[in-house]
């Protein structure tokens, strides 16, 4: 059955064949970079916190997606299993940024980033 | 508190039970055996050393009352009974030795010199016996006499006074008991610690912080000396305890066999221990520390300046005077002689002039050490310690006597604004303590300074040119010293005591502080000593009057005389070139100096007691006869004869100004200079390496650290990609 620990553990005995054609992981990487380009051009471009925030969401997920395409592609979980520690971590990250934002707009009763430059110097 | 103290008691006692009764001072003349002395003589110098912790304990609970005095007097009068039971079991000859536990013991080979062992351990013999008795005796009422003088202290004050005053005590007893130089030099460097804390007492009073301080460094030369000495004594004879190193001295040769006369150390070591000497006792070019040390609370100059820490100088000569004796010039002793004569002399001629009743009572402590030393000089060492014996009575006395009137008149010590005061209630035993005390100072007949003086006088024409050069002419000095001695002594005594009462308060209260004091001014009632002071003034002046009794007891001139013949102090003058020597009465007819053809002995009674009461009249005729007010007397119209000097005199014949020029301003300057080198060139240098990469760092953080979000993130997105671009255009 699954042998976790000889690490021969693969798709192919998960019921998945064959392995994704060269072809069509890139065009899964090519949805990715796009994803992350978005993320980050938003994450430069705006001032607004909570923006700013989603941007980098983005930029995770697509960063994820990559990594689901390239288990697939090995025909390994080693993706699959990045991605869902990706997620949880992303999720209790959320909750915190987003407490942090309201507890900073509580501050300035305002969104914009460019309020905060106490590091200065 | 009581786990300590029970371990001190335990390890004094095992200490006793462990003594060494063995080992006798192989051939010593005078015969001194070694004995081990009771646990007793150990807690002598503990005791004030554990009030000094009391103390200390109390002040950390902020004690408001005068527990501090309290605890000290107690301790020290404890420690003066064991002094006491410790004499009383004395075999009047042997030489008690206690260790309590190994000190500094050093090892570098198994040779002669190549090992030094010195043990926190005790040493008491006739000398240090007859220091240790006076010692413990005048700290004890001199304690009770601070209980009440330093009253309006009590608090933390209180605490700190009478902390420093055990300590001293403590101090003085390693000093004085202590087995080898390097007990001796803890002590000596202990009082000395002791006597800048006390100096600078009124530490918010700059007068008496410079005091303290000009105190200290001018015992730091002295302490050179000492300290020189004892390294070159521990070079040449192998070893710093007294009873070996005695032995190797009498023994007449080095610990690497060379016969002491041809070595350079049998006169070196000697002037190197009469500087450090010289510097504890204010004598020759050291003197000036002393008359400042006056801004400390009287009881700490009745004690520490006139009658104990100052007499350690003598206590250093008397107890090496086997080694200062084992030269044959006596070069020396010479010194010494000169030395003590001389300042004798300068400090009288200063004292004559001063306002100051405490200042004049410094510089004549300056005048009778003088005495002190030429007696040790002119070999007359009974003389001198005899000296040292009664001084400590009459001058505590003195002082009390001038402590008092300076506490009940608000500070005032001028002897311009004070008159009468023997009318003054509450006075009566001022002033006749004051009144016994300036008989002893002045050598009135029949008075213990008499004695003691005469002894020292006398021995001074005794003990021939031959062996000390012109030791008759010292003794002119001396005599000539004692006149006018006599004549100031005096004139505080006409000034202030007697003669139309007269007198105003002085501007503070206690010489110090602002405890907010409303009447003085205009209302003004002098306060007389309480039963603390006038019993302990009592106690002293009786203790003056009766330590002149000494004098006739015993075989060797009197009981000093025993004393000192008990201890190393005693040398067989016959050793010294077959000459007479001073504290031998059998030897002294072998050649003996004479007065005009009399014995001195004998004719320096007369004589002094007439120079004596030429001086006392001069004092009479000038300052008491027809004075009807305290500011003037008939000596206004006298000095003005003498046209600039009597100015001179009063402004110390301007040594101090002297010294400022010869030393303290180059120092200065040096000092001056060496700081802006450290601070231009050393800090520069180190300013330099710190300072680049502060600036490097300032310059360009100034210009990243912008504190905006995005300039961090575009930051870091440049550096990715820069990093992507190398990994892919160069890696691959």
């Amino acid at each position: 059955m699954i042998d976790l620990i000889s690490g021969t553990f693969s798709l192919a005995q998960a019921g998945y064949p064959e392995a994704m054609a060269a072809s069509t992981l890139n065009q899964y990487l090519f949805v990715s970079a796009a994803m992350f380009a978005l993320g980050l051009i938003g994450f430069m471009t705006r001032r607004n916190l909570i923006l700013m925030f989603l941007c980098t969401e983005l930029m995770f997920q697509a960063a994820g997606l990559s990594m689901i395409a390239f288990g697939r592609y090995h025909m390994n979980f080693d993706g699959q299993t990045f991605v869902i520690f990706v997620l949880t971590i992303a999720a209790a990250e959320a909750a915190m940024a987003l407490a942090l934002v309201v507890l900073l707009f509580r501050k300035r009763e305002s969104l914009d980033a460019d309020l905060w430059a106490e590091l200065k110097g | 508190m009581m786990a300590m103290t029970g371990a001190i008691l335990e390890s004094v006692l095992s200490a006793a039970l462990a003594a060494d009764p063995a080992g006798g001072m192989a051939g010593a003349e005078h015969a001194a055996s070694q004995s081990s002395g009771g646990a007793l003589m150990a807690l002598i110098p503990l005791l004030p050393l554990f009030g000094a912790v009391l103390v200390g304990v109390l002040a950390c609970f902020n004690e408001k009352s005068k527990m501090p005095a309290y605890v000290t007097v107690g301790l020290l009068a404890a420690s003066f009974v064991l002094t006491l039971i410790t004499y009383l079991g004395w075999d009047g000859h042997s030489v008690m030795q206690i260790r309590l536990w190994d000190w500094i013991g050093l090892s570098w080979g198994d040779g002669v010199g190549q090992s030094l062992d010195a043990g926190f351990a005790f040493y008491l013999d006739g000398l240090s016996l007859l220091w240790m008795l006076f010692v413990t005796g005048l700290a004890t009422l001199i304690g009770l006499y601070a209980s009440e003088y330093m009253e309006h202290d009590v608090g933390l004050g209180y605490c700190r006074f009478f902390g420093a005053f055990c300590l001293f005590v403590f101090s003085m007893s390693c000093l004085v008991m202590g087995d080898n130089l390097l007990m001796l030099f803890l002590g000596w460097e202990g009082v000395g610690l002791c006597s800048y804390l006390l100096i600078g007492y009124y530490y918010k009073k700059k007068s008496a912080v410079d005091a303290g301080m000009k105190a200290f460094i001018v015992n730091r030369i002295g302490d050179l000396g000492l300290l020189i000495g004892t390294l070159l004594t521990f070079t040449t004879f192998g070893s710093l305890e007294f009873t070996q190193l005695f032995s190797t001295i009498e023994a007449g040769h080095s610990a690497a066999g060379v016969p002491l006369g041809d070595t350079w150390q049998v006169w070196a070591i000697p002037l190197l221990f009469m500087a450090g000497a010289f510097g504890k006792s204010a004598q020759l070019f050291f003197y000036v520390w002393l008359p400042d040390a006056m801004e400390g609370p009287t009881p700490v100059s009745a004690l520490i300046h006139a009658a104990t820490m100052v007499t350690a100088g003598v206590y250093l000569v008397a107890r090496m005077m086997p080694l200062f004796v084992a030269d044959t010039h006596l070069i020396a002793l010479t010194v010494v002689t000169w030395g003590g004569a001389i300042t004798a002399f300068w400090a009288a001629t200063i004292a004559m002039a001063q306002y100051d009743i405490k200042r004049i009572m410094g510089y004549s402590t300056i005048s009778q050490l003088g005495y002190m030393f030429a007696g040790l000089g002119v070999l007359a060492t009974t003389g001198g310690v005899y000296h040292v014996f009664t001084h400590a009575f009459f001058k505590a006395t003195l002082f009390l006597s001038c402590g008092a009137v300076m506490h009940g008149f608000a500070g005032q010590l001028d002897l311009r604004k004070l008159s009468g005061l023997w009318k003054v209630p509450g006075f009566k035993i001022v002033s006749i303590a004051m009144l016994i005390g300036c008989l002893n100072l002045a050598g009135f007949p029949f008075t213990a300074g008499f004695f003691s003086k005469d002894m020292i006088i006398a021995e001074a024409f005794v003990t021939p040119d031959s062996m000390i050069p012109g030791s008759s002419w010292a003794g002119w000095l001396m005599l000539l010293t004692a006149g006018l001695t006599a004549y100031y002594t005096f004139r505080v005594f006409f000034r202030v005591f007697v003669g139309p009462t007269e007198f105003y308060p002085g501007d503070d209260h206690h010489g110090d502080d602002d405890h907010g004091d409303e009447d003085h001014a205009s209302t003004f009632h002098p306060h007389g000593p309480g039963w603390a002071m006038n019993f302990v003034l009592i106690a002293l002046a009786g203790g003056s009057v009766l330590a002149a009794g000494l004098y006739f007891m015993g075989d060797h001139h009197g009981w000093a005389g025993g004393m000192v013949h008990a201890s190393s102090a005693q040398f067989d003058p016959a050793q010294i070139g077959g000459h007479a020597g001073g504290s031998s009465a059998e030897q002294a007819d072998i050649e003996h100096g004479t007065v005009f053809g009399f014995d001195p002995h004998k004719a320096m009674y007369y004589i002094s007691a007439v120079v004596g009461f030429i001086g006392i009249g001069a004092a009479w005729w000038l300052h008491l006869a027809g004075r009807t007010q305290a500011a003037t007397s008939r000596m206004e119209s006298v000095a003005a004869k003498f046209g600039p000097i009597p100015s001179w005199a009063e402004h110390k014949w301007y040594v101090d100004e002297f010294y400022d020029f010869l030393i303290v301003t180059p120092l200065r300057l040096i000092s001056n200079l060496f700081f802006w080198f450290d601070r231009l060139v050393i800090d520069g240098i180190v300013e330099l390496f710190g300072g680049t990469p502060k600036m490097g760092s300032e310059t360009i953080g100034n210009a990243t650290q912008t504190g905006v979000l995005h300039d961090y993130a575009l930051r870091m997105i440049a550096g990715t990609a820069a990093v992507l671009v190398v990994v892919v255009l160069v890696l691959y």
